[in-house]
This record gives structure tokens, sequence and C-alpha cells, in this order.
């Protein structure tokens, strides 16, 4: 067991200190009233820096990364973060520049903002783009957000309602909810798609959009994409377009030319900026040229040579956030797009596209899979087969799957499919880590059959067994205390 | 640069494995005229590493960063310093190509990492319960507000002209669900009257919103507040500095139900406004409404110690369009610093920091009086105050000249931050300047 660092609290242990003081000395207490003063001292253990290095590189060991295997996350585009990435990121005229410095002296800055969101533009066909919102949900509302401004400005009050396919990622519904919209569910059909009779049906004028993720979250293109664009348009909504799937359709086709009004990216998935554990991410997000007056401000822009900050927009939605967005995040994306070029863009969605193409064509021999034709960069399997023979659910090969030394695929997703499994590669894996991989889910369907405590009991080779999640909601223990 | 693995020949032998002929045949879903007639004209074939390497050195130089040119810039984001160790767990690889800790066997590094971020944050704040971090300061506010609005059924929120412009903004622009309606306390002296404040608060406000210190730097009359939004059974919610919590009175012990702030100064880098992070942290009694991820100790099937992503019932993936936020990814990286930074400096090295930053500015005060630079409220302030100035935008240049970014530009007047970074002779020269006497 690791001891938390709140347990290796050594007395005066921290040896931290600052330069000798210039200045002559004056009481907290004689410039800051007293009752405003904090009478105990803030709670921080004391540990020397060699063992907070430890400690940290110890957790470190009980992480795992892109770097340190194959991650098939479905929806989550773990793809591998280039080096050269970081490094930009990194330098000083990058990481140590203050949000308010005079314009003058952050033009480089301003100009990776400026062209990140050109380029974003033309590699979706969108008009304008904000790089303001920190993560993908946040695109969503700040995108979402727009749409409610559009149609409250046409003094179209009515549209209080949003439409939201039942394969759809629970963003999705959570930022309609947030932004004030009812959310109406529209059914999927039997081939895992949009069902359009569904759509006309439930088209109306109280109906704001629809919020829709092409290829959706089974994998699989919306062939009918110009046919729903167009009943959502004549009803007088508009169309939006979860990115979290662009790696599919990168280079290929472009959301803006299939008929989406708005659009939000994870620059943290399709662009290869790192994930962090959780975070940061940035959700960028791309408009037609009707909705410019509301987006977030403040805008960049361009006149000659400089660049400026436009904050005078005053049909803007407002800020969703202090300052520009995720800058070092930007630096990242940007940073990629330059190095693969457009060429290499595409080159990556191909490679994804096969690789996941390549895994569903293997698997499909041991594993169920409900929609088994071409898919994009990811597909689902289930644990049909094993659940009817031996009573063995998606999670036991999950966890199982940690014992060969992979990171489990998104579980329990979506949500129309029973013991889904949902398996996304990406472009970054090679045959040999797929083959390797096929291998492992073969011989976990073997010990399904011939030795099922083994998946059952999994994992065995982790620091940690399965946890007691009930628990640990019932009686919650949030934070560490003597 | 290329990132796929696989060259011509074995892509050439995975199709005709799974009975394709060629790339094309991967994409016949896709109606023939959707698909893109040419390539993005933009660097169509990419650039060699160092190719990329110039070209960002080139974009990077043409910048002033703080560590060439010393600053006086605060306003929610502050230059203090970020100890060596931050940066060399930053670059483990195990850490920042993780995804969200959801497989707990195969995360307990990260889970750990939140629960520690977690109780830090408590004890900071003096409040319950943390969750795992949130945008930035701003969005934070506003998820507060939102939460306020919801606990209550309450929509109106107050929010004295003090609290940071951007984040009023960012609270107005959130308010477009129409769940909450912000309704600003008017301001003139640099900190609000607790009179006005107190007017404002009726059966129908959601919540009481108080920064400390505030926009300006100044502090704030916090108790009488407290008091007349409880009794009116409504929530207070401070927006706080971290820094400062080592020497100022922590929101638990001021009674607050809500503490969020921003979250930069605990050795994340400036970068141009972000990726910083946000914090928020309340008290029991709102736990379960809480926005965002939680992470929480349970066992494991061995009787170990383990941790896990707890109370996600509240969370989108679970409640979809009943879900509270809608928040997924979060700030965990800059969570891990803001930990690490802690750890860093201890609690004697954090009021250190928070001291030394606010004798500097102090001295700074006794300085600037000197040249005949006058404050522009008279105020008990925390590490930054504001100076009276005709043409602050011309001053800034004028610093500039001398090797300095100077403040925040205000109408007739500039905010200025201290940090313990700051020496003296950097506060002498800006004195010397900003009072009208060029140094050379």
């Amino acid at each position: 067991m690791t001891k938390l660092i709140f347990e290796k609290h050594i007395a005066e242990a921290n040896t931290f200190e600052l330069p000798p003081l210039e200045v002559p000395e004056v009481g907290l207490s004689e410039t800051v009233p007293e009752h405003l003063l904090r009478e105990n001292a803030t709670v921080i253990p004391e540990v020397s820096e060699v063992e907070l290095i430890r400690h940290y590189t110890e957790l470190s060991n009980r992480a795992y990364g892109v770097d340190n295997g194959f991650y098939p996350l479905g929806s989550c585009t773990m793809k591998y973060n280039p080096k050269i990435n970081e490094w930009a990121s990194r330098l000083p005229g990058f990481a140590q520049i203050h949000p308010y410095q005079p314009r003058e002296t952050v033009q480089g800055a301003m100009q990776i903002l400026y062209e990140l969101g050109k380029m974003l533009g033309e590699i979706t066909g969108m008009d304008h783009f904000t790089l303001q919102p920190a993560a993908g949900a946040h695109g969503e509302m700040a995108g979402v957000m727009m749409i409610k401004a559009y149609h409250n400005k046409r003094g179209d009050f009515k549209r209080t309602k949003m439409m939201v396919p039942d394969s759809a990622h629970g963003t999705n519904p959570a930022t309609a909810n947030v932004v004030g919209f009812d959310v109406i569910e529209i059914k999927s059909n039997d081939r895992g798609l949009v069902d359009l009779d569904d759509l006309k049906a439930k088209m109306s004028d109280e109906v704001a959009g629809l919020m829709l993720t092409n290829p959706n979250t089974l994998g699989l293109f919306e062939e009918e994409i110009q046919e729903i664009a167009a009943v959502v348009h004549e009803g007088g909504g508009l169309l939006y377009y979860d990115g979290a799937n662009l790696n599919a359709i990168m280079g290929i086709c472009r959301p803006g030319d299939m008929g989406f009004d708005v659009i939000h990216l994870n620059l943290h998935k399709t662009f290869a900026t790192p994930h962090g554990g959780g975070g940061p991410g940035s959700g960028p997000v791309g408009i037609k040229d009707f909705l410019a007056d509301f987006l977030p401000k403040p805008i960049v822009i361009k006149k000659g040579d400089s660049y400026s900050f436009d904050y005078d927009r005053p049909d803007s939605i407002g800020r969703v956030k202090n300052f520009y967005g995720n800058f070092g995040v930007i630096v990242k994306a940007y940073t990629y797009i330059m190095a693969v070029g457009s060429e290499g863009l595409k080159d990556a969605c191909q490679q994804a596209v096969l690789n996941a193409n390549y895994l569903r064509y293997h698997l499909q021999k041991k594993y169920h899979i409900p929609f088994d034709r071409l898919c994009k960069h990811e597909f689902v399997i289930t644990a049909r087969n094993q659940m009817e023979s031996n009573h063995v659910a998606t999670l036991d090969i999950a966890k199982r799957l940690m014992d060969y030394g992979y990171h489990p695929p998104t579980v329990y997703f979506p949500l129309i499919v029973k013991e889904a499994m949902m398996i996304e590669p990406t472009e970054t894996e090679s045959r040999e880590r797929l083959d390797s991989f096929i291998a492992a889910m073969d011989e976990i369907a073997r010990e399904v059959r011939e030795n099922t405590q083994i998946v059952l009991d999994a994992p065995h080779t982790t620091v940690i067994g399965r946890v007691d999640e009930v628990t640990a909601a019932r009686s919650p223990i949030v934070k560490w205390e003597e | 640069m290329k990132f796929t693995p696989n060259p011509p020949a074995v892509v050439e032998a995975m199709l005709n494995d799974i009975g394709l002929k060629n790339l094309d045949d991967l994409f016949t879903d896709i109606n023939e005229d959707l698909k893109q007639k040419h390539q993005q004209e933009f660097v169509k074939n990419g650039l060699s590493e160092i190719e990329i390497r110039e070209h960002m050195k080139k974009l990077a130089g043409r910048n002033s960063n703080v560590d060439d040119y010393p600053t006086f810039l605060g306003a929610g984001a502050y230059d203090h310093y970020i100890p060596a160790v931050i940066e060399q767990i930053m670059w483990r690889s195990e850490f920042y190509t993780a995804y969200t800790p959801y497989q707990a066997e195969i995360s307990q590094g990260i889970l750990q990492a939140i629960f520690e971020y977690q109780t830090l944050i408590c004890n900071l704040t003096g409040m319950d319960v943390s969750n795992a971090s949130m945008y930035d300061g701003g969005s934070a506010l506003a998820e507060a507000c939102k939460l306020a609005s919801m606990h209550t059924k309450r929509r109106k929120i107050l929010v004295p002209e003090t609290v940071h412009p951007e984040y009023m903004e960012v609270l107005k622009t959130y308010g477009i669900s129409g769940i909450m309606e912000i309704v600003p306390v008017p301001c003139n002296e640099g900190t609000y009257s607790a009179d006005t404040f107190i007017s404002m608060i009726d059966k129908e406000t959601a919540a009481a919103i108080v920064q400390q210190p505030n926009f300006f730097g100044n502090l704030e009359e916090v108790t009488k507040i407290e008091e007349a939004i409880h009794q009116n059974k409504g929530l207070l919610i401070m927006a706080v500095d971290p820094i400062s919590l080592a020497v100022l009175k922590a929101p638990g012990d001021l009674g607050a139900d809500i503490a969020v702030g921003e979250g930069q100064s605990l050795g994340n880098s400036l970068s141009f406004g972000g990726p910083y992070l946000g914090f928020f942290a309340a008290t029991n009694k709102l736990m379960r409404k809480i926005p965002g991820r939680i992470v929480g100790q349970t066992l494991d099937t061995r009787g170990q110690r383990a941790f896990v992503l707890t109370l996600q019932a509240r969370e989108q993936h679970i409640r979809r369009e009943k879900a509270n936020s809608n928040i997924c990814s979060n700030q965990a990286l800059n969570a891990l610093a803001a930990s690490i930074y802690l750890v860093a400096v201890g609690s004697k090295g954090l009021k250190e920091i928070a001291v030394r930053s606010h004798q500097l500015a102090h001295f700074a005060e006794v300085q600037l009086k000197k040249q005949g630079v006058e404050l522009l409220y008279n105020k008990p302030y925390f590490r930054e105050f504001a100076v009276k100035m005709d043409d602050p935008a011309f001053m800034n240049h004028k610093l500039l000249e001398n090797g300095m970014i100077g403040g925040y530009e205000l109408p007739g007047a500039m905010l200025l931050a201290f940090t313990e970074k700051r020496t003296r002779a950097e506060i002498e020269r800006l004195a010397f300047v900003l009072g009208g006497l060029e140094n050379d």
C-alpha cells in the first residue's frame, strides 16, 4: 500500500526558503486588519524534496498513459502525443507570458490563436472559430448557447427543445439541459443510425436544433446526413456537430459541407494533445458566418501584420472562461498540425480507420458485434457470447485485459448496446500492437470458457484488485483526515 | 513529420487481410459528393522536426516573457515562483498521457494524487469537500452560482462590482440558461459597502458572492454579509486567492457554503491565460450537488485501501439530461501541479510567500508615494493595489522601454501586483518610472 503524502509528514522536513528580505520588515497586522487574518495555520504535510520526488514518482508508477501502452478507449482518441508539442508549449515565450501583457509583446502568441482558428476552419469547413472553451463539454456549452442566442435574436422564443440521439455522448443531453433546453431523444434505427422517421416526427417549431456526432458512437457514419440536415434546417433548427469523433473523417470530408452550423472539436483527442489524466483539454467551437456575431468574446483579428483582440461585439454570448482559452494546449495542437500538415492529417484519419476495421475484422471471430459492417475510427463489440455461455460480463473482460497489460476499452457505452465495449485503436498503433491485442482478446475468450474464475476475479496483476464502489458512494471519504 | 507507425507495405497487407483493395475502400459509406475534392493548402506536407523547432522558436521569440521582463501584472494571474520539482513531475508521461481514471485498478496513482489534492484544497479553504478541479476561477464561480440557484430554488445572485470583471462576464454568459439572474452590487470606493450589499439581500436571493481579496486587491468585510445571507437562507460563495489563504481567514472559518478560486498561482505557469485550474470546495451538506469529478477512498477485494471516482450519479455520463453540470474533462494535470506546489513550499513556505509578496507590495506603496504616485483607494489590500495614473497605457509603454512589463490598465489608474520574485531594485525602478523620472 502506498502511503498518502500526509502520512509522510515529518515536522520541519520541508526546507523551502526565500531569498533574504531586502526591504524593511513590516508586520502583517500593521497593514491588514487583525480580524481578517487567519488564526490557524494551513495543514500541508512537510516532506523533504527527495521524498516529494519519490512520492510522485511512485504515484506515476501506479498510473497508465499512452506512453505505457495500448489505450483503446472508444470516443477518447488516445493517440500518441508527439514530444515536439510538449517541448514547444514549454518555451518561455509561450509558458512565461501573462494574459494581460501589452499586445505588442505577445504578437507571436496571438498569431498562433489566429492561425490555428483559420486552420481548424479549413479542416472542418467552418467559417470562424473561437478557441476559448477549455474542454469538449465546455465547447458544447458555448456552441449550444450560440444556438440559443441565434433564436432569441430572431425573436423565436418558442424553440425550447434540443434533439439528441439515444446513442449520444452523455455531455450532449447534459449540455442542452444546462443551457436551458428540454431534451428530446431521437431513436436509432436497426442499422445503428439516426431514425429519419423519428427525427421527422419530432422536428417542430419548438425545436432549436439537433446535436449529432458523425460518425456516431458506434463508429458508424450517418449516411443520411444530408437528409438529416435538410429536415432540421427546413424546420428552422440548427445542426450541432460533436467533434469528439472528427479523427474518423479528417481530411476525407468536412462537417461544414455536411450542413452543420456549429461544431466543437477536442484538441486533446483529434489534434494529439495529451489528456493529462483528465485534463486540461481544449474545445474550440466553429460556426458558419451567419452565427459570427454570437461568438464568445474577445476574438483575435489581424490588421496588416499585427494581431489584436476585438471586444466590441454586442451580440456575443460573452465569455465562457477567463482570458483566451487553454493556450498551452492550443500551442501543442498548432505544433502538431504544422508538423504533420494537411496530408498528414488525412493519413492519420485513414490509418485510424484502417486500424479500427482491422481489429473489428479479427475480433468478430470470438465476440458479438452488433453492427458488423465497415466502421470508421471505432466500433462496438459486446460480451453477449460470453454472458450466454459463462455469465461473464463486459466488466470482467475489461478487468482481465489489464492483466495482459492493456488499458480497457470504453465500457457500457453507448447505452443502446447491452454489455458494450467501444474500441478505438487510433492511427498511432502498429500492426504488431493490434495483433497482440487481438491475441489477448482471443485468449480471454478461451479463458471465459475454460478458466472462468480467473476472468471473474480479474485483475490479478494490478496494484489493487477490484474496488468497492458501492461503499465509496454510500459512505463517502473524500479527503484524508488524521 | 508522421506519427503513424505502419509503413506502406504493412498498410497494404492489412488492407488485403480484411479484404479491401485500397484506403478509399474504407470510406465507401460516405457520399461521394461530400468528399473533399482537394486537400487544404496550409503546410501541405508538414514540417520536419528541425523546421518545426525553428518555426516555434521564432513565434515564441515574438513574445516578451516575464523571465526576461519583470512584471507587475496580476489581476487574476500571478507570477509566483514555480519550484523546479514541479516541472520534473509534469514531464512524467504516465501522468500527462493518461486519460481520466475511470478504470481504478490501473489508475491508482492518479486517483491518489487527486484525493491528496482534494484534501489540500479542503485544508486551505477550511471546507469539507473539494472536487477534482474545474476549468478556471471564473467558470468555477459560475458553477457555484448555478449550484446555489438549484439548491435554494431561487434565481437572484448578488455579485459586487469589485469581483473580477471577467468573472462577472462569465457569470452573465452562464446566466443564458435562465436558471440564475446576475444582479451587480454597486461599489465605488474599491470595496462594497456592507450596508448596500445587505439591503439587496432578500428571500429571493440564492447567493451572495464575495471575492477576497477583490479584483483591486482590496480586502472586503465578510462577516456582516455572511449573517445577512444566512438569515435569508441563501448561500455565501467566496472566490478566494489560494496564496492569500496562508494569511487571510479561510472561507470555512467565515461561514462560506462554497469556496472557489483560481488555482494558477499554485505552481502553474502564466501561459498566456491557460491552462489553469479552478478549485471548488463546499460544505458536507452540498456534497452530492457538487459539479465535476470527486475521488473517494474505499477498499479493494484484497482488503487494501483504494481510491475510485465516486458519487458519479451526479455526473453527465450517468445522469445525462438530468445532470446539473455538463463538465467532463477538467484540469487534472494543473491540479497535480497545484498539489506538488503546496507540498514543495509547505505550510511555512506558503505563509512566507504570502507575507513576502505583501511586504514587497507595502514597500512599493511607500516608494510610489515618495515619487508622488497616489493610491486609487485607501483600503487595506493584499499583495496588489491600484494607483492613480492619467495615461496607464503610456506608462506601460515607458516601463517596457525600461525592461519591465507594467500593470493592468484601469480607467485613470493602474493595478500593480507583487510576488516574492520581485526585487527591491525592480520596485525602485518601477517607482522611478511611474513617478515620471526616467531611470537609466
